[in-house]
């Protein structure tokens, strides 16, 4: 087999895996916009804060230690103890439902009813206010996240390949366990909502708030769940992304990388927002395998945005979008 | 005058049993524009109550008072012999009124049978961790939920759409799916906003057959809005006229159709 094809087969692999992450990500927003509406612009920032958060209270960080110093003088900055990862995963999913109905009762009830562009830019707001009170709740230095998920190449995937082709690929075990938890959790949301009872008035408050009304659906109550679910898959891409590559501000700007995921899969589809994400993850080390070295290279910084653009102009709805007929 | 507790037997013998919604002075303003003024009407046990009035009387707005979307802003409303608190639409619905929109309000993203399913949300008790891991329960209370679910699907003659997403029905067919929607939660007060607007002759009549053997099968209470008043007259035992946010009558089909003010709120009356 050439050189080049079992390159193009690594590279492809690794592609699917990066797609994983992306999905993860864009697999919070479609949530919340199927929902509610609302376009949730703090999402990344979510993910930033829950992988902080996560650190923080496995380390025995004192939340807002910078500003008790700096009000009564002293010097604390720990407990003394360490957090179990699992007991501080648990934890994490406590602030998050927290988080959610936070915003909900300060920040969304208020807004019901309103123009999607505001809600947009409460979350805009969200984004800006949640960044700030993560620096302030856990300091902004650069953290490390280890919750004992394996790491580095699979000697198995290396030696099996190697068997065959002559040529080990190099495949990262954290992208296997990601890749699987990513399958979980797409699971077990789809299981969620087709067969609960929550997972059914979920969908419907999503497509009638009146009707959900008038069966006896609490918006409030759907509302906070979905806001608590969103957390909850911050959680895991800010565990995924924390570990890869460190817990810090640049987190959050993996909200970025979601949107061109969500323009190719569509803002309302759950299939979707996986297998944009994977095209993306594939399309972009693809791309910058065969075609990067001709341009110079750093391909992946615009390849998804320039997808996402032809996307936009040929099929605006995505690949799964609902498809928007005005009817005359 | 009947005594509020008090039951009595139509000619069509069926038996209308004691008040079991009571409005009180019902007044609601929207800023300075007075929606409902000052009215108070009670529906009993079984019966078919119809509120009607020319465009803008208000009719909407009461059904939203009963149904907790509008707040009133005097007056009390009565439900079982109890004063009813200030309420959420969703606790309403959750006291037994179940009700239909004007403008058609169904889940769009879903089939007939799950939009009906909806209606049963109420009574499915199983949380989500047991419905996760507990399987035995949670799938003999889906089972039982199906059960009504289809009952009501027979009952309206839409088996043959059963699986078909509501966004491709036509109005008609939308208006029994959001009727059967409403049955599904068994109700104690089925609220119809105008169940028949924008049908043709033969539509109306399939609805108004449907409405009729609604109250008579399952001995459900109605209270329905309607412009039209050959249709009224035929399917209810009492009717509230309003007009302007005022009462102008209440009473029989017969005793209404007489009454001078409503003559003239229909018909209109010369000023001079």
């Amino acid at each position: 087999m050439p050189d080049q094809l079992i390159f193009a087969m690594e590279v492809t692999l690794n592609g699917l895996m990066a797609g994983v992450l992306y999905a993860l990500v864009a697999l919070g927003f479609v949530l919340i916009y199927k929902a509610s509406g609302i376009f949730n612009y703090a999402q990344g920032v979510m993910a930033l804060f829950a992988a902080m958060t996560l650190v923080g209270i496995m380390q025995g960080q004192v939340p807002f230690s910078h500003v008790i110093n700096a009000v009564f003088g002293g010097h604390i900055t720990h407990f003394g103890w360490t957090v179990p990862s699992f007991v501080a995963i648990l934890m994490t999913v406590a602030v998050m439902v927290l988080l959610a109905w936070l915003v909900q009762v300060l920040v969304m009830k208020h807004l019901v009813g309103q123009e999607p562009i505001i809600l947009f830019m409460a979350t805009i707001g969200l984004a800006y206010f949640l960044e700030g009170v993560a620096d302030l709740m856990w300091g902004s230095e650069i953290k490390t996240l280890d919750v004992g998920l394996p790491q580095g190449i699979n000697l198995w995937i290396d030696e099996t390949t190697f068997g065959i082709f002559g040529y080990g690929f190099f495949i990262d075990n954290l992208d296997i366990v990601a890749t699987v938890i990513a399958a979980l959790l797409v699971t077990g949301l789809v299981l969620f909502s087709q067969y609960t009872k929550q997972g059914r008035a979920m969908r419907a408050v999503a497509d009638d708030h009146q009707a959900a009304l008038s069966v006896g659906i609490s918006l409030n109550f759907i509302w906070v769940l979905v806001w608590s679910v969103a957390g909850f898959v911050a959680l895991v891409a800010g565990i995924m992304w924390g570990t890869k590559s460190g817990v810090q501000f640049s987190l959050s700007l993996i909200a970025l990388k979601a949107l061109p995921v969500l323009m190719l899969g569509g803002f309302t589809s759950i299939p979707g927002a996986i297998v944009g994400g994977l095209i993306i993850g594939v399309g972009e080390k693809l791309f910058e395998f065969l075609i990067g070295p001709m341009v110079g290279g750093a391909t992946e910084n615009w390849f998804a945005y320039v997808l996402a653009l032809i996307f936009l102009v040929f099929r605006p709805q995505g690949l799964f979008g609902e498809k928007i007929i005005e009817r005359v | 005058m009947l005594d509020a507790a008090e039951s009595y037997v139509t000619e069509d013998g069926r038996t209308i049993g004691g008040v079991v919604m009571e409005m009180k002075n019902i007044t609601l303003r929207f800023g300075g524009v007075v929606a409902i003024k000052d009215i108070s009407f009670d529906i009993r046990e079984g019966e078919i109550r119809a509120i009607i009035g020319p465009n803008g009387a208000g009719k909407s707005s009461m059904l939203n008072v009963i149904s907790g979307f509008y707040v009133p802003q005097e007056g009390e409303v009565w439900f079982h012999g109890a004063k009813r608190p200030p309420m959420k639409p969703y606790e309403v619905a959750r006291q037994g009124i179940a009700r239909t929109f004007q403008n058609i309000a169904l889940f769009d993203g879903m089939s007939v049978l799950d939009n009906v399913m909806t209606g049963r949300l109420n009574y499915m008790k199983a949380g989500m961790f047991q419905q996760a891991f507990w399987k035995g329960r949670a799938e003999k209370e889906e089972v039982e939920n199906r059960e009504v679910v289809e009952k009501i699907i027979d009952f309206l003659e839409i088996q043959a759409i059963r699986k078909t997403p509501v966004a491709r029905l036509p109005y008609g067919l939308k208006k029994r799916v959001e009727l059967a929607r409403a049955l599904a939660a068994e109700p104690k007060l089925l609220l119809l906003d105008e169940p028949m607007a924008g049908m043709n002759v033969e539509e109306k009549e399939d609805m108004s057959r449907f409405i009729l053997d609604v109250n008579d099968e399952f001995g459900t209470t109605i209270a329905l809005i309607e412009h039209d008043m050959g249709v009224v007259m035929d399917l209810s035992d009492r009717v509230v006229v309003m007009d302007y946010g005022k009462k102008i009558g209440d009473g029989t089909p017969d005793e209404v159709r007489n009454n001078q003010d409503v003559i003239d709120a229909y018909l209109g009356v010369s000023h001079d």
